[in-house]
């Protein structure tokens, strides 16, 4: 029994880090990018989360805000930051998006102090459990899963049955011959931004509930975990992202549950580096053969 | 040497050497002067210090990042571990000047050590997986140092380390480590490790063991990382795994990209403003940090390259341009007059 409500709570802490491995996977696949910023763009959710409801704006309203404001952040910060350096070294890349990071994170300290601060979570998930024989089940641990299943199906229907789906597929094939098609770049990747801080607003409000408070800083980690996430699963790859997600909650979970709870940063690193040592690419990564 | 630089009169290797030395020389002699003689404050002598030390774990960064092509993300993990060998060496020593060489290369030996043993696999994987990997290996490196009290002191950290970072030993390591990089990076070895930045697969063709020089690259820069971290615990006299974290190796990291991808030079100034900048800014103490990252992305998207590029700063070729009176001419067309 026991181990049962601890694979659930993994399923719960898995389903989190999942919908935000897929933000880093998708941005990845198209601009070959490692978004340091997006965990910062999780922080903003949480906070626009406790300014709106703090407010007293009606939670389901607030967390179509906190979603909104996410995609409006991100899509902010391609445009301003990104796209001036499409063409530069990929490291210049990588120091922008580590800058936008610092930025987000002192902006908000700036305005909201570095204190941690208590989350609204029961004004929007009610504290409720159901009692499944010997199984306790609280309902935030419910409709986590199931918003973050619904999330992964629908991005998985938009990105394999739509047209938009198909250009962003295309582009993260061969950006050069998508363009020659007639597919409008800028729109595409500025679209993977939007839809990708979606699922990190979902998951914003998701892993707040789950642990109930919001500090400037609470990106880093929780970014930095979805990232081994997804390049556990192959970065790139969508039902990767997913794979990785979980592995990563699970372990979690399970190394907390063994008493080792000092050692599960180090224990999902291990993983990782086994993994990548074992299969360069990842669980679901595809190799690409290098042309000489 | 080519048919059109007839004529150009060059300064001999071992005179520019002299010149080089000399010039240091005076700066060690007069900088221990000032300090000695109480010319700079507390607060000063300790920025200078500082920036001595970021700007050895720039420069050897430099190496795996600037000149190898490479992207730790792991540096602060081999500072971590150069830091707690010289400090524990150090407590257990006499205050000698031997102890002090003594904790100063075994911190860069334990960190080689740990280079080899993560660059050996590490270096299988390209780009970004590579980055993530040692990430991965820095943040063990600090999780280790946490749950293991009894060695490292744990969270509270190690404690009453001699604080033997004087100026005198900070200078003399900072200068000693740059020259030797530089000529190794002058040397055969160096050119290997630049080939594989160029094009791997031709400096293979080329009969470049790249596994070697790869491997022997990353040691390096393990090697003077862990010099740097020993300075570091000689300089503060107290070690927590606070000091080490991943935002440690981002703040290294951006000097380099910041000074230029493979430029020592470049290196040196970015770490000596970086470091001075959060102190000098420490009057707008709320605004430091959101000045700071606005900086960072600007020069980056005005400057990708970096504020120096690949541009190395060398005295001699002023000197040379100088004697021969094209001090001000661009250095494309000097053989032109005499074609």
């Amino acid at each position: 029994m026991l181990f049962l409500s601890q694979c659930i709570n993994g399923l719960q802490l898995g389903s989190i880090y999942a919908l935000v491995a897929l933000g880093y996977s998708m941005v990845y696949g198209i601009i070959r990018l490692l978004n340091f910023a997006h965990g910062d763009v999780i922080m903003i959710g949480a906070y626009i989360a406790l300014l709106t409801i703090g407010a007293g704006i009606h939670p389901a309203l607030a967390v179509g805000l906190t979603i909104f404001g996410c995609v409006m952040v991100s899509v902010l910060i391609e445009k301003v930051a990104y796209r001036p350096l499409r063409s530069a070294p990929r490291i210049s890349l990588l120091i922008t998006a580590i800058g936008v990071s610092l930025l987000l994170q002192n902006l908000v300290q700036l305005f909201f102090t570095a204190n941690t601060r208590a989350y609204p979570s029961t004004a929007i998930i009610p504290i409720k459990a159901f009692e499944l024989g010997r199984l306790s089940l609280s309902l935030s641990t419910i409709v986590t899963i199931l918003v973050s299943v619904g999330a992964m199906v629908g991005l998985h229907l938009l990105i394999q049955k739509t047209r938009m789906g198909k250009a962003m597929r295309a582009v993260s094939e061969d950006t050069g011959a998508a363009q020659l098609m007639g597919i409008d770049i800028n729109k595409v990747i500025s679209i993977t931004f939007a839809i990708g801080s979606a699922l990190a607003g979902v998951g914003s409000v998701l892993y707040c509930c789950r642990y109930s408070v919001a500090n400037p800083t609470m990106g880093s980690l929780l970014g930095l975990k979805a990232f081994v996430a997804a390049v556990l699963g192959g970065i790139g790859s969508i039902p990767g992202a997913v794979v990785g997600g979980f592995a990563i909650g699970f372990a979690e979970v399970l190394v907390t549950a063994l008493g080792f709870s000092a050692w599960t940063d180090a224990v999902v690193f291990a993983i990782l580096i086994l993994v990548l040592l074992i299969k360069p690419t990842g669980l679901l990564g595809r190799g690409v053969a290098e042309k000489v | 040497m080519d048919k059109t630089m007839r004529g150009y009169r060059q300064i001999p290797v071992w005179l520019k050497y002299l010149i080089n030395a000399l010039l240091l020389c005076t700066l060690l002699v007069l900088g221990n002067h000032i300090i000695a003689s109480g010319g700079v404050n507390r607060a000063q002598k300790a920025v200078i210090l500082q920036i001595g030390i970021y700007i050895l774990l720039a420069v050897s960064l430099n190496v795996a990042t600037g000149y190898l092509g490479q992207l730790p993300l792991g540096h602060a993990g081999f500072m971590a571990v150069g830091a707690y060998a010289a400090a524990l060496l150090w407590k257990a020593l006499p205050k000698e000047t031997w102890a002090v060489i003594l904790g100063l290369l075994l911190g860069g030996l334990v960190a080689a050590l740990f280079g080899l043993v993560i660059g050996i696999p590490a270096l299988r994987l390209k780009g970004d997986y590579l980055a993530i990997i040692t990430l991965g290996f820095g943040e063990i490196i600090r999780v280790l140092i946490i749950n293991l009290p009894g060695i490292t002191g744990g969270t509270p950290g190690l404690m009453s380390i001699p604080k033997h970072s004087t100026f005198l030993v900070v200078y003399i390591t900072v200068i000693l480590s740059c020259a030797l990089i530089h000529t190794l990076m002058k040397s055969r070895h160096g050119r290997a490790i630049l080939a594989i930045r160029e094009n791997e697969i031709a400096a293979e063709a080329s009969g470049v063991n790249t596994t070697f020089y790869k491997v022997l690259a990353f040691a390096v820069s393990a090697f003077f990382a862990g010099v740097a971290g020993a300075l570091y615990a000689g300089y503060t006299g107290i070690l927590t795994p606070g000091n080490f974290t991943f935002m440690t190796s981002i703040n290294i990291l951006v000097m380099v990209v910041l000074g230029g991808l493979g430029s020592m030079a470049g290196s040196i100034i970015a770490a000596a403003i970086l470091t001075y900048l959060p102190l000098a800014l420490q009057s707008f103490n709320k605004y430091r940090m959101v000045i700071y990252a606005v900086l960072l992305i600007a020069v980056m998207i005005f400057k990708p390259s970096g504020l120096l590029g690949r541009y190395d700063f060398s005295l001699s070729r002023i000197l040379e341009k100088a004697i021969n009176g094209r001090l001000f001419k661009k250095p494309g067309k000097a053989g032109e007059d005499h074609a």
